[in-house]
C-alpha cells in the first residue's frame, strides 16, 4: 500500500497529466478565440477514434509507426543523441522490406515474411550507424548528418521503387505479396488495417526497458548518454556505445517502416516529400519522457488525436491543424514543468502543511 | 544559349535559393552564441512565411503598392520574434530542455499557421497570390558579364541577406555586445561575475533568431512562391541549420555553407538542360547536395566547434 503511495506521490505522472489537460485548455482557448466550439469539437474527436470497431482498429494502425519512431528517437537520446532521422530509417526501412517482398517471393511466406521484416530493421539501423559511425570516428554533429540521411534516403527509396519494382505508368510499388496483415481480426474489426507491426512494437518496448535497465550494455548507453566523458574515464568504449545505440535506435524505425509497406498499404509509393515519421516520432518521445513505456503511452495519445482531427473538421468544422496546436503545447508543458509546478503549487504547498501536522 | 549568361542565371538561382537559408542561419547564430540551441528555426521561418503572405496581402489590398512587400517582411520580424519568446520563455525561464522547446515551436507553428490561414481566408488551405518583390537592377554593376546577371540583377532581399552577413560578423566580433554574446555562450558564470546579465544577453539572441528566421521565411514566400500553403517550408530551417554548424557558428562560414545548399538546388534545373545528364537517375542528381555535405564535414571539419556552454540552462547556483 505505502510503494502504492509513493507511485502516485511521485510527479513523474502528475506532471505529463496537468500538461495534457493545460495542452487541451490551450487548444480550446484557440477555438474559441476562433469562433469555433471547442466541447463540440473535443467530442467529434473522441467520436471520431472511438464510434465504430473500424475507426478503433484504425486508430491503432495509425499508432503502430509512432510507437516504433517514437521508441528509436527515444532510445537515441537516453544514449546522448538526437536522432533527427528516424524518417530517413523509415523509408530505408520500408524499401528494404518491399525488395525482399517482392524479389524473394518464391520463398513460402513462413520464411519470407521474418526475412523481410529483419531486412527492414537491419537496413534501417545500418542507415542510423552511419550517422552513429561518422559521430564516434569524425566527431560530426549527428544532427547535422540524419539531416541529410533524410534526405538520401528519400531519394534513394524513390530511386530503387522506380527502378526495380515500379508498376509502368503508376507512381508505386508492384504489390507485395508478404503481409503482416492480421486478416483473422478483420471480421471484428470491419476490416481495419491492423498489423503484426503492433506486437512488434509492443515488444521493441519491452526490449527497450530491459536492455537500458536490466544489462551491462545498457548500463554503458545509459552512462554514456548521461556524461560520455566520466564514461570514457570509467573506461568505457563511449565511440562503440554511439554506434550500438544509433544502430538499435534505427532497426526500430526500420520495423516501422516494415509495418507501414507489410501491413498497412501492401506497396512502396514514390514519395514527393518527407512522410514525416520521424517528426511525429520526436514529438512522440518527447510526449514520453523518453521512457519506453512513455513512449507506448505517448503513441496512443498522439495517435488518438491525429486520427480523431479528421474528425474534428468533419463533424465540428475545425481545421484539424488544430491539434497540432494541442500537441504543441502539450510537449511544451512537459519540456516547461517549472509552469506546471507553478500551478500545481497551491496543492503542493497544502500537503506538506499536512505533513509538518 | 551561350555560356557565360547561363552562368549568370546560375549564380542568380543559386542567390534566389540561398538568401533565405543566410538569414535563417545567421539567426541561428546568434541564438546558439547565446548557448541556446535553436532546432525550432523550422518553425520560426513558417511564423515568417506566413506572416509574410499575410502582411503583404493586406498591405497590398490596401494600395500600398511596391512597399506592400516590405510590410510582409516587417510583420515577419513581429511574428518571428513572437514565436522565439515561447522557446526563450521555456528554455532560458523555465530551464526547458533547449531541443525539446525548439521542437515545440515546429509543433506550434505548423499547426497555427494553417489554423490561421483556414480562419483568415475561408478554409482555404493557401493564401492569396501575392505580387512580391521584383528583381532590382543595380545601374552599371548589373552590365558586368556573369556577376552582372549574377548578383547585381538580384531581389531586394538578396541584396539585403548580402549586406547583413557582414554586419552581423562585425557585431559578433568586434563589438562589446557582440563579445558578451559570445561570451555567455561559452561560459555563462564567467560572463555573469563580470556583470553581464546571462539570460538577458540569450533572450536577445533568441529573439535575434526569430527575426532573422522569419525574414529567411518571408523571403520565400515574396520570392519564389507568393503564396503560404503548408509545403512552404519543407525543409529550409533544417538546411539552415546545417548550414550553421557546417559554417562553424561563423556568419561567413555559414554565408558560404547556404550559397554551396542553394547552388546544389539551383544546379538541379540546369544540368537537366544537358544531353549527358539523361543517363543518370534524377535521384542521383537530387541527392548531390546532401552526400557532398556529408563528404565535405568528414574531409575538412574536425572535431565539432560548437559554443561549449550550448544546451545548457544557466543556473547561477551551480558555478
Amino acid at each position: 500500500m505505502n510503494k502504492l503511495r509513493k507511485i502516485f506521490a511521485t510527479d513523474s505522472y502528475i506532471v505529463p497529466l496537468v500538461a495534457i489537460i493545460l495542452g487541451f485548455l490551450v487548444g480550446a482557448i484557440v477555438m474559441l478565440a476562433g469562433g469555433y466550439d471547442p466541447i463540440a469539437a473535443y467530442s467529434a474527436l473522441f467520436k471520431r477514434v472511438f464510434g465504430s470497431t473500424y475507426d478503433i482498429g484504425e486508430a491503432i494502425r495509425e499508432m503502430t509507426p509512432l510507437m516504433l519512431t517514437g521508441l528509436a528517437v527515444a532510445f537515441a537520446f537516453r544514449s546522448g543523441m538526437f536522432n533527427i532521422g528516424a524518417d530517413g530509417q523509415v523509408l530505408i526501412g520500408m524499401t528494404a522490406a518491399s525488395v525482399v517482398g517482392i524479389k524473394l517471393a518464391a520463398l513460402p511466406s513462413f520464411l519470407l515474411v521474418p526475412l523481410a521484416v529483419i531486412a527492414a530493421g537491419l537496413c534501417g539501423g545500418i542507415w542510423a550507424g552511419i550517422a552513429g559511425y561518422l559521430k564516434a570516428k569524425r566527431g560530426i554533429n549527428e544532427v547535422i548528418t540524419t539531416i541529410m540521411l533524410n534526405w538520401i534516403a528519400l531519394f534513394f527509396a524513390n530511386y530503387i521503387v522506380r527502378t526495380f519494382l515500379l508498376i509502368p505508368g503508376q507512381n508505386r510499388s508492384e504489390d507485395i505479396p508478404a503481409s503482416l496483415s492480421m486478416t483473422f481480426l478483420n471480421s471484428f474489426f470491419d476490416n481495419a488495417r491492423l498489423h503484426w507491426g503492433t506486437a512488434i512494437a509492443l515488444a521493441a518496448a519491452v526490449f527497450f526497458y530491459v536492455y537500458l535497465w536490466k544489462t551491462k550494455q545498457g548500463y554503458e548507453m545509459r552512462a554514456v548518454g548521461l556524461n560520455p566523458h566520466a564514461a570514457e574515464y570509467a573506461g568505457m568504449n563511449v565511440g562503440r556505445n554511439v554506434i550500438k545505440a544509433m544502430f538499435i535506435s534505427g532497426i526500430f524505425a526500420g520495423l516501422a517502416g516494415a509495418g507501414e509497406v507489410l501491413g498497412v498499404f501492401h506497396y512502396q509509393s514514390v514519395f514527393a516529400g518527407s512522410p514525416g515519421y520521424g517528426f511525429d516520432g520526436i514529438a512522440v518521445a518527447l510526449l514520453g519522457l523518453t521512457h519506453p513505456f512513455g513512449v507506448i503511452l505517448a503513441a496512443i495519445l498522439y495517435g488518438t488525436l491525429t486520427y480523431g482531427a479528421a474528425g474534428m473538421s468533419f463533424g465540428a468544422d475545425v481545421p484539424p491543424e488544430l491539434i497540432r496546436i494541442v500537441i504543441g503545447s502539450i510537449i511544451f508543458f512537459i519540456a516547461a514543468q517549472g509552469i506546471v509546478r507553478w500551478v500545481l503549487k497551491p496543492f503542493y504547498f497544502k500537503r506538506k502543511k499536512e505533513k509538518v501536522l | 544559349m551561350d555560356v557565360l549568361t547561363l552562368l549568370g542565371q546560375l549564380l542568380n538561382t543559386t542567390l534566389v535559393f540561398s538568401t533565405a537559408l543566410i538569414f535563417a542561419s545567421l539567426g541561428g547564430i546568434f541564438s546558439e552564441r547565446s548557448g541556446v540551441v535553436n532546432i525550432g528555426l523550422e518553425g520560426l521561418m513558417m511564423f515568417g512565411a506566413f506572416a509574410a503572405a499575410v502582411g503583404g496581402y493586406y498591405a497590398q489590398e490596401a494600395g500600398m503598392g511596391e512597399l506592400a512587400p516590405w510590410v510582409g517582411v516587417l510583420s515577419a520580424m513581429a511574428v518571428g520574434i513572437i514565436g522565439s519568446l515561447i522557446h526563450a520563455v521555456a528554455s532560458i525561464t523555465f530551464k526547458a530542455d533547449q531541443t525539446i522547446s525548439g521542437t515545440v515551436i515546429n509543433f506550434l507553428a505548423a499547426g497555427s499557421t494553417l489554423y490561421m490561414v483556414k480562419l483568415l481566408f475561408e478554409g482555404s488551405g493557401e493564401t492569396p497570390l501575392l505580387d512580391g518583390f521584383s528583381k532590382f537592377a543595380i545601374p552599371g554593376l548589373s552590365k558586368i558579364p556573369i556577376i552582372g546577371e549574377g548578383i547585381f540583377n538580384s531581389y531586394p532581399t538578396t541584396y539585403l541577406a548580402i549586406v547583413l552577413v557582414i554586419i552581423v560578423y562585425l557585431v559578433l566580433f568586434k563589438t562589446p555586445f557582440g563579445l558578451r554574446l559570445r561570451a555567455v555562450g561559452e561560459h555563462p558564470s564567467a560572463a555573469d561575475t563580470l556583470g553581464v546579465n546571462v539570460n538577458r544577453m540569450r533572450y536577445i539572441g533568441v529573439m535575434m533568431s526569430g527575426m532573422l528566421a522569419g525574414i529567411g521565411g518571408a523571403t520565400i514566400t515574396l520570392t519564389t512562391t507568393g503564396t503560404f500553403a503548408h509545403n512552404t517550408i519543407s525543409g529550409q530551417g533544417f538546411i539552415a541549420i546545417a548550414a550553421m554548424i557546417f559554417g562553424k557558428w561563423n556568419p561567413l562560414g555559414a554565408f558560404g555553407a547556404a550559397v554551396f545548399f542553394g547552388f546544389s538546388q539551383a544546379i538541379r534545373n540546369y544540368v537537366q538542360l544537358f544531353e549527358w545528364s539523361k543517363n543518370i537517375p534524377q535521384e542521383f542528381i537530387y541527392m548531390i547536395p546532401y552526400v557532398l555535405t556529408i563528404i565535405v564535414l568528414v574531409s575538412t571539419v574536425g572535431r565539432s566547434s560548437a559554443p561549449k556552454a550550448l544546451g545548457q540552462a544557466y543556473d547561477p547556483s551551480k558555478r
